[in-house]
């Protein structure tokens, strides 16, 4: 799959079910476990999505590098309610600056 | 329109409240044009993300598993399933909207979690369709040309590890999760699905873990629900 293909497909289907909400008759998806399913899936996509991008490199290896001090930093950040963009910049500044520094 | 109009007052306050939320929602398309170039997608390519799928969590996810070597199904499968809970807003807003034809496909097109959120809270009818329309509207604008600033800073950038863009697309994951994380049982599927993702990363390709670890939320939503008691 080219990277255009992938851009324009993954519109496409996300533009899709945007729509799908408004054309389906309201039975059809308003049923208990469909919410309940669409509410965990974001949960379990978003920290799944962490947990690799945090712990691990090209083939799936496992490591402790800068990322993981990075993300430390953010959820500290996090916790303070820093707002979205200062949560970013500083977990990219912990990991640029321990690069720097020689480490992971 | 048969609903009484809103007064100016009114109309002030949901106002700024779009204009407040579309700046800080718009501001972060700054991280996501830069995520986006570092991962390998061109200009163009990251413009037509942020203009056609408009939707925060299912952009990250497609630029962070191309950029982690996923392949192009991983991605918009991701993506795909972060973009159901859109469908659902779809189903609230269209009660709460009534739009037909060329309206539809836009209200369609603007239903996110911002938009959906302002509009539900306001009390009268008239001013959930402002809060949603004007919130919709304020982040798409305020998200596309943030989108573009952030494209161009990371284009001139250089090598994304050295500024620790590599450490940015998970701590932007965290900050979306985040407001997620309330619920004792999103907790526990949280924790249970970055187990998951992390056992099967050394076995499969980029991408597919996090599939994996997608079946925890599906199991959690098909377990019957307890009444009572603190959740796990």
């Amino acid at each position: 799959m080219t990277l255009w293909t992938t851009v324009l497909l993954a519109s496409g289907l996300a533009f899709a079910l945007k729509l799908l909400g408004y054309v389906v008759p309201h039975h059809v998806l308003d049923r208990p476990v469909v919410s309940r399913v669409t509410a965990m899936l974001p949960v379990a996509l978003l920290s799944a999505l962490v947990a690799v991008q945090t712990f691990s490199v090209q083939g799936g290896v496992l490591t402790l590098d800068a990322r993981a001090a990075g993300v430390g930093v953010a959820v500290v950040a996090l916790r303070f309610r820093a707002p979205f963009l200062l949560v970013v910049v500083l977990a990219a500044a912990t990991a640029g600056i321990l690069r720097a520094l020689g480490w992971g | 329109m048969d609903e009484p109009l809103l007064d100016g007052q009114r109309r002030k306050e949901v106002l700024r409240q779009c204009l407040s939320v579309g700046v800080a929602t718009g501001t972060y398309g700054i991280s996501f044009g830069a995520l986006s170039v570092a991962a390998g997608l061109n200009l163009w390519q990251t413009i037509a993300l942020s203009a056609l799928l408009f939707s925060g969590a299912s952009q990250f996810a497609v630029v962070g598993i191309v950029a982690a070597g996923g392949s192009g199904a991983a991605a918009v499968a991701t993506s795909t399933l972060l973009g159901m809970r859109n469908g659902l807003y779809g189903l609230q807003m269209s009660r709460l909207l009534g739009v037909h034809g060329l309206r539809r496909v836009a209200a369609a097109q603007l239903t996110i979690d911002e938009s959906t959120a302002v509009g539900v809270v306001q009390p009268e009818r008239s001013a959930q369709r402002l809060g949603f329309w004007g919130t919709g509207l304020a982040v798409y604008v305020m998200w596309n040309l943030m989108t573009i600033v952030g494209a161009v800073v990371g284009n001139a950038l250089g090598d994304p590890k050295r500024f620790g863009l590599d450490a940015a697309a998970p701590a932007a994951f965290c900050a979306l999760l985040w407001p997620r994380l309330k619920r004792g049982d999103a907790r526990a599927v949280a924790a249970v699905s970055a187990v998951i993702a992390l056992v099967v990363a050394p076995h499969a390709p980029a991408g597919i873990p996090v599939l994996v670890a997608a079946l925890a939320a599906i199991v959690a939503g098909l377990l019957p629900q307890r009444t009572g008691g603190a959740p796990a």
